[in-house]
């Protein structure tokens, strides 16, 4: 499903240069849950961000579906991301000013989909979370968890194959956080949804497909 | 989509309601004084009370002599006897009014000292300018031939000199120890109109001496003609007489003076008139180079307000790109809700400027001004609206869609 080729990462300024990948090569099936471990700057975002072509690699090859993506113009990144990827981040990223019916159906305006089908798609994703009785409140009407399973719920509406995580529970307490991580495994064995999580939490990680050890911009295990 | 911009755009501008009133207060008030400018230059330029014919008119109203030798110059007006001897000779136009520049003279209404103007016509400009007549009936040429010290005078003439409401027909008006007798009363004439006078009389009662055989004077004539398709064949006809004067004079003087149209004299009596050029050019110039100045102010203002609003925004732009959003699509949608800013904004302009127009028109600051916005006026400002919102927006959604995703998503 997903394929890294020898991904390197370097970060310039004017005076200093930064290796923050360093040839990561990574293969990803569909259906798996792979989780990305490791301390405070070995480069797991670098990574999930360039999995999700929100970043481009200095070097190497990502293949997503077969597909290479580096000769993809922004365009088309933007069209590939709609249609195959959804995103989970750590600080939910929610739009304050929309209710939460409008945020979860904000992948799907970037599609050809009228205002009806939006709405059902939306409040399907949302009933999967276990929100519907949350769609006219605003996100800040809502706790972390449930800000998160809307975060969540707009990942998953446009029934992308490839779900993207970027600690997602690193904001919530224990009990939230398992919950979060229950909605995410139920997602990957009844949907098939193939998920890559980057993570803290040894636990959450215990319970994936796959764990994969970053240290200082190389894979270690 | 446009629903959810639309929903966005409210909801951002509730958030930082100073800066939305900034932005608001920027853009309206500059619609608003281009609504209130373009409506006093759209009155004061276009064809209104009396002068409707405007379209199928030339103004002989400038001259400029110089003379050859010494090179002195002289500006002014035609005079009486350059119109009547001269422009009245000639065939193309269909009728031609002759006025007399406005003399102040004193008048007395019980105890209360007045200053009327006073304007000398021909009979004929009463057919050229459609007065509205509320009491009697213009002079004709008999009474002009007559010599008959008879007057029109205004509405408002009437009540300050007469008092309110009473029948001023038959009665008499005295101003500048001259007693003439009413037989009609007009309309008052916007102060802004080239025909604005409180009293009008046969110009053969002035004190003018008719002898005097001087081409430049204080008169003005409106060569009314069929249609404007006739304004090429006038004016030649008009310069070809020009032409002989010169040729034919014996002193050393060259005289300039045209037939123009309405826009052209006006321009012609600005500073950047010259002998040959009306200035008309420099003039639309002038006016459009002082609209973008007024334009761009408020604009480079309001840029600056988005780019920080923008920089505010940056988490919702990251998450837009990454969920399928593409630059051309984000710079489209800030594009739109600052539109439907400028919009909201514009629309507060117009209707400011109605009330304030309305205040304008009632409190008779400028005697009987009645300003308007219309269609032409109100279409330009919506337009300068929109030209608004793009240049204001075009700038920071260019530089918002250049955001990397990665770098919003940790701010």
């Amino acid at each position: 499903m997903i394929r890294l080729e020898k991904i390197e990462k370097v970060y310039r300024t004017s005076t200093v240069e930064t290796l923050a990948l360093s040839s990561i090569s990574l293969n990803i099936v569909k259906g798996e849950f792979l989780s990305i471990m490791g301390p405070s700057g070995c480069g797991k975002s670098t990574l999930l961000n360039i999995m999700g072509l929100l970043d481009a690699p200095t070097k190497g090859e990502i293949k997503i579906d077969e597909q290479t993506t580096g000769n993809l113009n922004d365009r088309q990144l933007a069209n590939f991301r709609n249609k195959k990827l959804g995103f989970i981040f750590q600080s939910y990223h929610l739009i304050n000013d929309l209710k939460v019916l409008d945020n979860v159906e904000l992948p799907l305006l970037y599609r050809s989909a009228s205002a009806g089908e939006r709405k059902k798609l939306a409040s399907e994703a949302l009933e999967k979370v276990g929100l519907s009785n949350r769609v006219k409140h605003f996100p800040t009407q809502l706790s972390g968890g449930q800000k998160q399973r809307v975060a969540i719920a707009r990942a998953i509406v446009g029934q992308p194959e490839i779900i993207l995580a970027d600690e997602p529970t690193g904001n919530l307490d224990s009990a939230m956080g398992n919950e979060i991580m229950d909605i995410l495994l139920h997602l990957n064995k009844t949907d098939g949804a193939t998920i890559v999580m980057v993570t803290h939490d040894e636990n959450m990680a215990r319970r994936t497909h796959r764990l994969v050890r970053l240290f200082d911009g190389s894979q270690v295990q | 989509m446009l629903k959810n911009y639309f929903k966005i755009a409210i909801a951002v501008l509730q958030r930082r309601k100073f800066f939305t009133f900034i932005s608001l207060f920027g853009i309206s008030f500059t619609l608003t004084i281009i609504i209130l400018v373009s409506a006093f230059i759209s009155h004061v330029l276009s064809a209104g009370y009396p002068d409707v014919n405007r379209d199928r008119e030339l103004y002989v109203s400038k001259m400029h002599i110089i003379n050859k030798k010494n090179r002195s110059a002289y500006n002014g007006g035609p005079s009486f006897y350059f119109i009547s001897h001269y422009v009245s000779a000639l065939k193309t136009q269909e009728k031609l009014a002759m006025f007399s520049n406005n003399s102040s003279t004193n008048s007395y209404a019980s105890t209360k000292k007045l200053v009327i103007n006073l304007q000398y016509t021909n009979d004929v400009f009463w057919d050229v300018l459609q007065f509205n007549f509320i009491e009697g009936k213009p002079y004709n040429k008999q009474q002009l031939d007559n010599g008959e010290k008879v007057a029109v005078i205004s509405e408002d003439t009437r009540t300050n000199y007469f008092g309110e409401d009473v029948q001023a027909v038959g009665k008499y008006i005295e101003t500048d120890n001259v007693q003439y007798r009413v037989i009609g009363v007009v309309k008052s004439v916007p102060f802004t109109s080239n025909v604005y006078a409180d009293m009008y009389a046969p110009y053969t009662v002035s004190k003018e001496d008719f002898h005097n055989t001087g081409l430049m004077g204080g008169y003005t004539g409106i060569l009314l003609l069929r249609s404007s398709g006739d304004f090429d064949k006038m004016r030649l006809e008009f310069n070809e007489m020009v032409d002989k004067i010169n040729t034919t004079a014996q002193n050393n003087d060259q005289v300039y003076t045209f037939a123009n149209t309405f826009l052209e004299s006006f321009t012609r009596s600005l500073p950047f008139g010259e002998e040959t050029d009306s200035g008309m050019t420099i003039f639309l110039l002038i006016v459009t180079v002082i609209f973008l100045l007024f334009l761009l102010l408020p604009t480079l203002n309001l840029v600056n307000i988005n780019i920080s609003r923008i920089m505010e925004r940056s988490s919702e732009i990251a998450v837009r790109k990454a969920f399928g959003a593409s630059s051309q699509t984000l710079v489209y949608q800030f594009i739109v809700e600052n539109l439907i800013l400028t919009c909201i904004g514009g629309i507060i302009g117009v209707v400011l400027s109605y009330i304030i127009l309305a205040i304008t028109n009632s409190s008779n600051i400028i005697p009987n001004l009645a300003l308007t916005i219309n269609f032409k006026v109100l279409f330009t400002s919506l337009l300068a609206c929109i030209v608004f919102g793009l240049l204001s927006g075009v700038y920071p959604a260019w530089r918002m869609s250049r955001m990397q995703v990665t770098t919003a998503l940790k701010a």
